[in-house]
């Protein structure tokens, strides 16, 4: 293991139950991701896939085994503390973008803004640095119903790069994409890891977006096996 | 942006659905503003009452007369330290529809005992005992009819009327006064007992009722029953009471109006209480993804939770204050038509901030349970549901 990773996982084991059966997704997962990495994570639907990213996300807890991130060790924070540290190192792109309707692309991007201590005027530079970032300075107006899917998804990756986490955890980010969006929102990513040093783990069931990684696990059976793969 | 604009966007996404809640908030505010008010009206009596006045009245009720007589015999008790009387005149203006309230009263004592409450002048008083036939008029009677010092007017009566038949009186007015107390209303007249019972063809040597001043609150009780003892088994019994019991119980004949208001008002709010309630349970069981998406962001339980009713608050807060506006108008548009038997109906500062409690509890009351849900919603369940 790499002991600068910025991501550890050691021994994580996580289940459900459902009905009277007790249902084992992990038993002893290991995984070091070193900072600055863009790696996909592949595997069959029920592998575990969306479960690993709520447990990298503070989203979910571990039943057993420790996570580390940046130099934290979040399996054992409270919901407060794991909300602050969330907001603080952690930028989320899902699958269905999960924009608010009723605010404008700025005042999404500003979302997370509201929980640092950032004046009005500083956070209105950061929105409109990040949606530069992504192309859409001239929609900052705009709601998400009047923009395209891909347009969408630009905005949440705004909103997931705004307050400057370390690492970005992105869900199926092109699953409702046309080729064409897909392609912008995956060199988009790949740009924020190579330009902005932004550690990026992406779920995906996309071979495609996949090579845009650095390298991709295949979660199956509760391990993981590792490809490298050429951009 | 900030929390507020987040909880405006949140309360106006649907908007038909907003204003129809803002509609029933503010329906209920203003039935409460106008019934408030009414309550409050009628109960200022009772506000300005003097704790050492008390209120000697004909034991059967308060319309029967009582003999001149008393007036000496009870100046006597122990304790007593100046007594007057009055003695309703039932008026009119020109028209019957014209209602005027008059009291026909002694005239130096009734201004000493009531000194508290109006402001007579010296020149006033002097004139009012010097002119048999001489009024004194309230600021706002006065104003309503344009009446001024020197005017002599006729002022009729529905109940008494003279030897000669008439009903009318012609009364000069000698004086106008002000009020010394925001609760009292100066909408009535004040004409001399003397000039009245010469002239009235019943009733003669009678009165309505006696106000007495005592040495202390503290020897009312004892006064009270040493008047009454004295009449006791007499023609005309009395029943002595503080003047606070006496106006609360003169209101009595209206019907309880403080239970009107609870009533009505907590009909309206138990049955907005839970549309309001329902809907926005509803309103942020639609909104679980996005609740979900926040708490990803970072935003902890306890900030959605305060979002939320932030929500409910401003949504009580706008229907309540419109609806306070509404019944402020409402009474405004009421007042001068009403003013001789609802003296002083306001929307006043007492209701505003009764109604702003009211609105801050309906908001909290109706926010509380979509609030906690939201608060408890576990990201990946919201995630998952939305």
């Amino acid at each position: 293991m790499n002991d600068s990773a910025l991501v550890r996982l050691s021994g994580v084991g996580k289940g459900f139950v459902k009905g009277r059966d007790a249902i084992s997704i992990f038993e002893h997962l290991d995984l070091a991701i070193p900072e600055g990495d863009f790696v996909a994570v592949m595997g069959p639907s029920g592998s575990g896939k969306s479960t690993l990213l709520n447990l990298l996300g503070g989203i979910d807890r571990p039943d057993t085994g420790a996570i580390e991130i940046a130099g934290t060790r979040i399996d054992g924070l409270s919901e407060g503390r794991l909300s602050r540290w969330r907001a603080a190192t952690i930028g989320f792109v899902f699958q269905f973008y999960n924009l608010m309707p009723m605010l404008t692309a700025a005042q999404n991007v500003e979302l997370p803004l509201l929980l640092t201590r950032l004046g009005g005027r500083e956070r209105r530079a950061h929105v409109a640095a990040a949606l530069e970032v992504v192309g859409l300075a001239d929609r900052a107006k705009h709601y998400p119903r009047e923009m395209s899917g891909g347009q969408q998804q630009r905005v949440a990756i705004a909103r997931a790069i705004v307050s400057d986490p370390k690492l970005l955890l992105c869900d199926e980010p092109t699953g409702d994409l046309d080729r064409g969006s897909a392609d912008e929102i995956l060199a988009m990513l790949k740009s924020l890891n190579a330009d902005l040093g932004k550690t990026v783990v992406m779920v995906t069931h996309d071979p495609a977006a996949a090579r845009y990684a650095k390298r991709t696990l295949h979660l199956d059976k509760g391990h993981f096996e590792e490809k490298e793969l050429a951009a | 942006m900030n929390d507020g604009v987040l909880i405006a966007k949140n309360l106006f996404r649907k908007k038909l659905r907003a204003i129809l809640m803002i509609v029933s908030i503010l329906i209920a505010f203003a039935i409460f503003g106008v019934l408030a008010a009414f309550e409050r009206a009628f109960n200022a009596g009772q506000e300005v009452s003097e704790d050492d006045r008390l209120v000697v009245v004909n034991k059967i009720n308060f319309t029967q007369p009582l003999p001149i007589s008393y007036f000496n015999r009870i100046a006597a008790v122990p304790g007593v330290r100046q007594v007057t009387y009055a003695n309703w005149f039932g008026g009119y203006y020109q028209d019957p529809k014209n209602f005027t309230i008059v009291m026909a009263v002694e005239p130096a004592t009734y201004l000493d005992i009531t000194a508290s409450d109006f402001a007579y002048d010296g020149a006033m008083r002097e004139r009012f005992e010097r002119t048999r036939t001489g009024a004194l008029v309230g600021r706002q009677l006065a104003a309503k009819w344009g009446w001024k010092v020197g005017d002599r007017i006729p002022i009729s009566s529905s109940i008494f009327q003279q030897k000669d038949g008439s009903h009318s009186w012609e009364v000069e007015i000698v004086g106008v006064f002000d009020k010394n107390k925001p609760q009292v209303d100066t909408n009535f007249m004040l004409i001399r007992w003397d000039y009245f019972d010469e002239t009235r063809s019943f009733g003669k040597d009678t009165i309505g009722w006696l106000i007495l001043k005592t040495d202390s609150p503290a020897i009312n009780d004892r006064v009270s029953e040493t008047i009454d003892k004295m009449f006791e088994n007499s023609f005309y019994e009395t029943a002595t009471d503080t003047e606070k019991a006496f106006n609360k119980a003169f209101m009595a004949q209206l019907g309880n109006v403080a239970l009107i208001v609870t009533l009505v008002v907590g009909a309206a709010f138990v049955t907005i209480l839970m549309i309001v309630g329902n809907t926005m349970v509803m309103a942020v069981r639609e909104r679980t993804r996005e609740i979900a998406v926040l708490k990803t962001l970072g935003f902890s339980g306890a900030r959605v939770l305060r979002l939320v009713l932030g929500e409910t608050l401003l949504l009580a807060l706008i229907g309540g204050g419109i609806g306070i506006a509404i019944a402020a108008a409402i009474t405004a548009s009421m007042r001068d038509s009403l003013s001789t038997f609802v003296p002083n109906l306001e929307v006043g500062p007492g209701i505003v901030l009764s109604a702003v409690g009211l609105m801050v509890a309906l908001g909290l009351a109706t926010g509380l349970v979509p609030a906690w849900n939201a608060f408890r919603l576990k990201i990946a369940d919201g995630m998952g549901r939305g």
